[in-house]
């Protein structure tokens, strides 16, 4: 077991360098920051000081490993936008992102399990068919166009909730919330709501499938035969096994909300690292760019690592297979 | 000059005030301010937010003329034509009760001038800055500079002592890995102070009691919530459903919206700013293009068919709906040296076509056409609009739009033929649009001429303009550097952009050239 | 369902037409109408230059003067008028449409086929072969999950665009956009195959074949994959439809289909900037074609998932 974490972890941190390696090649395409950060008068002479300065002339290996010698020591620079440390706007941003994120996967992780298990049990019905349908009308358009939508419905037509922002927040030390106030929770529901429609159709259809399947095992008509009511075989019998492969799925999906949160945060003003990344990368915010991919890797690659341990500890058949395929 | 103002009156019908208490105005553009060090970028926002709190000696006021500020006076010396001599006003206080003097502004004209500054171009022909007494100053220049005090409306005076005792003298090096004080604190002479600020988030202001200008500007706002929103709609939404108050860049096309809203209003202006297309005429055969061992663009009538095949009105009504004004020259009405005569062009699809035959390319050729997505008012639509126009005489265009941070280097580097550029005057006078865009590029002049045109002679001339005392002599050799320009068609003028603010009916104010609000001058029914 | 013994003599259509799926096909309603719809808009997209009245990809032919002409009015200027309206640059709504949809619908195959032929190949080995190649392969896939989707488009999207000879910029997009969203698109497929080929390989009949000394290769390819393809047809289908709508998203953040060519993403794009502004024709259409395309394809890959799933029969 603990040779396996230690294998693990040493995977994980190599993909972790990969992943900066990647991504630091790739930066000098994303465009130039010398212009952006010097104004219309400047010289020919101003722009060469100023790559120099930056190290922008060196090859992107040399700018990578200056970038890591400097991470390792808990240092990511200064923004080239904001001229502050790179982890202090990181941290200043981190809750923004990670309430939404919890309040969109809480929506659909309950709304998805609620949805699936009724169109489950009522596979047949009527109203099961429009739920699956309707459900998929949300996945059918791109969360932009969703966002600009509902925003246009309940902002400007009917003046019910804010447009931008995250209202009102109280702040807790290092942590702002915006779960204590009024226009905080208001200012939550459009973009949790845009951010969440996705996972949410995600985890009913899981839901459903996982329940019919479950509903056809041989214990459940066993149960069925003995008698016991519908009820209590749907909720105590096979909703309790469909839970396992649901919370696995929501758990890998975390990334991904947090990733599809840059469109969110850019359409509702949402002040979270996804906007920050997007203005890092109008303003080829180097130092950003590449702390905010290291920040989505970490949580990635953590997330993947507790995963894969979890099923470690459970699955002794994935054991057997791991140490089959591990050499 | 025709600008719509139809609809301006319409909205004004609309009477009752909505949302936020008089006083507080929440005020919401495209992009936030970089940094509060105010010489450290030398940008739109960035300057906006620092006016506020800051002030340089001289400002331009909202119908863009010098209004005296921190300076009383300004003159050249009678005794040497190389200095100017600036009176400078007295009780002035900084909002941490510090006096300003003029010690102050030797240190910040020094500070502009250092390495990492931002604003040093603009204060090149400085040579030396001296106190005379603590309310007199001294720039002296390398030679007479007719138009110097123009360069200083953006630059801002800060405490020598509160930058010395917060190790904030010198500009922030980015690379340099410390952060400066004044980037993120703000200590300034301005009508508000600083209250609170999460960059890209929320910055606010409140009034500053104690403003030397309290009784001369109506200074009815007395708090400012300033939160940047990118994303155009959304920012048309928060002023549509009440969240802001005031907000910049309202997109064209929801101007008619805007205007109809009850108690919205749309205010336009002309902006101090011109949008144009370069050819790279220079070089000996292009890397865009499908002509082999020539290039097209350095044949003159083909940029003059090009120039003439442009559809200026079209572009204007459609793309623009009707907030632009078309151009002929690449300089703004505002600007010392600009012409109506040199700033119309009439649109003519066969004569076009006779000079393309002319020229040798009557098949037409292909090229590329580079073009920002997200730095100009409809910049791509324009650039789309251009790849038909050009379609009609046989030019094939392929449009390249990419956001800024691609598309400037593209100039920079020279690696465009054929590219859009916008070009705001902030010192209103020729000169500035000749050192950039017509001298040849060089270390010193030159830097945003990415056409490949190079002329001794015309470059002489630009020259010569900084330290020409005698403003009529002065003027006809910038009206001759003109009509060089204009024969050659260095330049595609597209149009003057026209700036559009859209407020609640409370709001009183008149749009500013430079796009920068003033919040002083604001009047709240 | 399938037990009544078959008629002797049967043509291999009739066969089909009375398998399992067929049956399944036929009474599911919902099945029938969206490959129809998804049928009538291939088609459509497919035949769009036979089709639409214009043509909006070449420049010359043109009139800014048109824009904005509401759906079924003159214009004001020109008199012309247009089915569904036009957009701010004068192009025929109806036109950019069928055009755009053939965009969409091209790069969305063209993707889905990438990361399909990518994510089996490579699924396939990991799950048969084991060991490093297993390691390697599934340590890429999580390299790969690590960059969330659009990010891996956004980067491929600037590194093709940074090699790319410029006069060829214009048409790489597309090519660009298949690579990026096929690319960023293989690892659900590499998944999903190495754990039925994982499956698969522990039967007897796999364990059969490799005592009689057939190729790894020859079992993969002849055993296994036939096994792995109801789950990859369905992953296929629902890609599908996430790569149309990837490809508007990237549009979004300004990396889709050149304005010029414009996709349905790159039209709704540019749609929603008039949204307030009372040209809703430009938004609303192509949004409803991009709805009626994704919806159905989905609801397609909806059903396909029950109707392959033995389990849920």
């Amino acid at each position: 077991m603990l040779a396996y974490i230690i294998r693990r972890v040493a995977q994980s941190i190599l993909v972790l360098f990969v992943v900066g390696l990647v991504a630091f090649s790739m930066f000098r395409f994303v465009g130039d920051p010398i212009d952006n950060m010097l104004g219309q008068e400047r010289t020919q002479a101003d722009i060469e000081r100023l790559r120099e300065q930056l190290g922008l002339d060196q090859p992107f290996v040399v700018q990578y490993w200056r970038f890591l010698e400097q991470a390792v020591q808990g240092n990511f620079g200064l923004s080239y936008r904001q001229g502050r440390p790179v982890s202090e706007i990181l941290i200043e941003r981190l809750p923004a992102t990670l309430e939404l994120a919890f309040v969109s996967g809480l929506m659909a992780l309950a709304g998805g399990i609620a949805l699936g298990i009724f169109t489950a049990i009522r596979r047949r019905g009527l109203s099961a068919n429009i739920i699956m349908t309707a459900s998929l009308i949300g996945v059918s358009l791109p969360t932009f166009l969703i966002g600009i939508l509902l925003i246009y419905l309940f902002s400007v037509e009917l003046g019910w909730l804010p447009s931008f922002g995250r209202g009102e927040v109280t702040d807790l030390g290092w942590w702002t919330t915006g779960f204590l106030t009024e226009s905080g929770l208001k200012a939550l529901i459009l973009p949790a709501i845009t951010l969440g429609l996705y996972q949410m159709t995600l985890i009913m259809r899981l839901v459903r499938t996982e329940m019919l399947e479950v509903l056809r095992m041989d214990y459940i008509r066993f149960a069925r035969a003995r008698g016991i009511r519908e009820r209590a075989i749907n909720f105590r019998h096979a909703l309790k096994n469909t839970l396992v492969p649901v919370i696995t799925i929501t758990g890998l999906q975390l990334g991904s909300i947090i990733a599809f949160a840059i469109i969110t945060e850019t359409v509702f003003q949402w002040p979270g690292v996804g906007l920050l990344f997007i203005n890092a990368i109008q303003f080829v915010d180097i130092p950003v760019m590449a702390a905010y991919l290291m920040l989505i890797s970490v949580m990635f690659v953590g997330i993947n690592l507790i995963v894969d341990m979890l099923y470690f500890a459970i699955d002794p058949r994935l054991r057997a297979d791991r140490t089959q395929g591990g050499h | 000059m025709k600008f719509q103002t139809g609809i301006l009156t319409a909205a004004l019908l609309a009477s009752t005030a909505i949302g936020a208490s008089a006083e507080t105005l929440r005020w919401a553009r495209a992009g936030d301010s970089l940094t509060l060090d105010p010489h450290a970028q030398n940008e739109g926002p960035t300057h906006t937010l620092a006016h506020q709190i800051y002030e340089p000696l001289i400002i331009r006021d909202m119908t863009g003329a010098p209004q005296a500020t921190l300076a009383t006076s300004w003159a050249p010396s009678a005794d040497d034509p190389s200095v100017w001599v600036f009176e400078l006003r007295e009780g002035v206080k900084y909002h941490d009760g510090a006096d300003f003097t003029a010690e102050d502004v030797v240190f910040s004209i020094n500070r502009a001038k250092s390495e990492n500054s931002n604003m040093k171009e603009l204060l090149s022909s400085v040579i030396e800055v001296r106190a005379v007494d603590d309310y007199t100053v001294e720039m002296v220049t390398d030679g007479p500079n007719p138009i110097l005090p123009a360069n200083l409306t953006n630059l801002f005076m800060m405490d020598k002592g509160w930058a010395e005792a917060n190790d904030a003298v010198d500009v922030q090096d980015v690379e340099g890995g410390e952060q400066t004080f004044a980037a993120t604190n703000a200590n300034g002479t301005g009508a508000y102070r600083l209250v609170s600020r999460e960059p890209d988030v929320r910055t606010v202001l409140t009034q500053n009691e104690d403003y030397w200008g309290m009784d001369q500007f109506p200074m009815e706002v007395t708090e400012i919530i300033y939160t940047p929103i990118q994303n155009a709609a959304t920012r048309v939404a928060a002023l549509l459903s009440g969240e802001v108050d005031f907000i910049q860049d309202v997109p064209v096309q929801d101007l008619g919206r805007v205007a109809d809203t009850e108690g919205l209003v749309v205010k336009t202006a002309p902006q101090n700013r011109v949008i144009f297309f370069g050819m790279n005429m220079g070089a000996d055969d292009l890397a865009n293009d499908d002509v082999e061992g020539a290039n097209p663009l350095a044949d003159a009538r083909v940029r003059e068919a090009m120039n003439i095949a442009i559809n200026r009105e079209a572009i204007q009504q459609v793309v623009m709906r009707g907030q632009s004004q078309p151009a002929g020259m690449i300089a703004p009405p505002f600007v010392n040296g600009w012409t109506a005569e040199m700033d119309a062009v009439e649109t003519d699809v066969e004569a076009a076509k006779a000079l393309m035959a002319d020229a040798g390319y009557g098949d037409g050729f292909s090229i590329q056409l580079d073009c920002p997505n997200d730095r100009y008012i409809n910049d791509e639509a324009i650039c789309q609009a251009a790849v038909g126009m050009m379609a009609q005489i046989g030019i094939t265009v392929n449009l390249d739009a990419k956001p800024k941070a691609q598309h400037f280097p593209l100039i920079t580097n020279a690696e465009t033929d054929f590219y859009m550029l916008g070009w705001g005057v902030p010192t209103y006078d020729s000169e500035y649009i000749f050192n950039f865009l017509v001298h040849t590029r060089g270390d010193e002049r030159g830097s945003w001429n990415n056409t490949g045109y190079s002329n001794p002679e015309l470059d002489e001339m630009i020259v010569s303009l900084a330290s020409e005392t005698d403003l009529d002599a002065r003027n006809e050799a910038i009206a001759s550097i003109w009509n060089v320009v204009q024969e050659e068609t260095l330049y595609l003028p597209i149009h003057h952009q026209v700036l559009n603010w859209g407020m609640t009916d409370a709001v009183g104010i008149e749009v500013s050239p430079e796009d920068d609000p003033k919040f002083k001058f604001f009047e709240m029914n | 369902m399938s037990d009544t013994p078959a008629p002797a003599p049967q043509s291999r259509l009739r066969r089909a037409w009375n398998s399992d799926f067929a049956w399944s096909f036929r009474h599911a309603p919902v099945a029938i109408i969206s490959s129809f719809v998804v049928l009538v808009l291939i088609l459509a997209a497919v035949l769009a230059p036979l089709i639409a009245p214009h043509d909006p990809f070449n420049p010359a032919t043109l009139n800014l003067m048109n824009g904005f002409t509401p759906p079924g009015q003159a214009n004001a200027f020109t008199g012309d008028t247009f089915l569904l309206g036009t957009d701010d640059q004068g192009r025929d709504v109806f036109s950019t449409i069928l055009y755009g949809m053939r965009i969409s619908l091209f790069v969305g195959f063209a993707a889905v086929m990438l990361a399909m032929v990518i994510g089996v190949t490579l699924g396939l080995l990991a799950g048969y072969l084991g060991g490093w190649v297993e390691s390697i392969i599934m340590r890429v896939a999580d390299v790969q999950l690590t960059f969330p989707a659009i990010l891996v488009a956004m980067l491929i999207f600037g590194i093709a665009k940074g090699i790319t000879p410029p006069e060829y910029r214009d048409q790489m997009a597309i090519w660009v956009l298949i690579l990026a969203i096929g690319l960023s698109d293989w690892v659900q497929f590499a998944r999903v195959v190495r754990g039925a080929t994982l499956v698969e390989k522990s039967k007897e009949y796999v364990q059969a074949a490799r005592l009689i000394g057939r190729s790894p290769f020859a079992i993969m390819l002849r055993h296994i994959l036939p096994n792995v393809l109801n789950p990859v047809l369905v992953i296929a289908t629902i890609s599908l439809a996430l790569a149309i709508i990837a490809e508007a998203t990237l549009s979004f953040l300004g990396v889709g289909a050149p304005p010029t060519k414009p996709s349905l993403g790159t039209l709704i794009r540019i749609g929603q900037e008039f949204m307030f502004s009372g040209e809703w024709w430009i938004l609303f259409f192509p949004a409803l074609a991009l709805l009626a395309l994704a919806l159905s394809i989905n609801l397609l890959g909806d059903w396909l998932r029950d109707a392959l799933n033995p389990r849920l029969r």
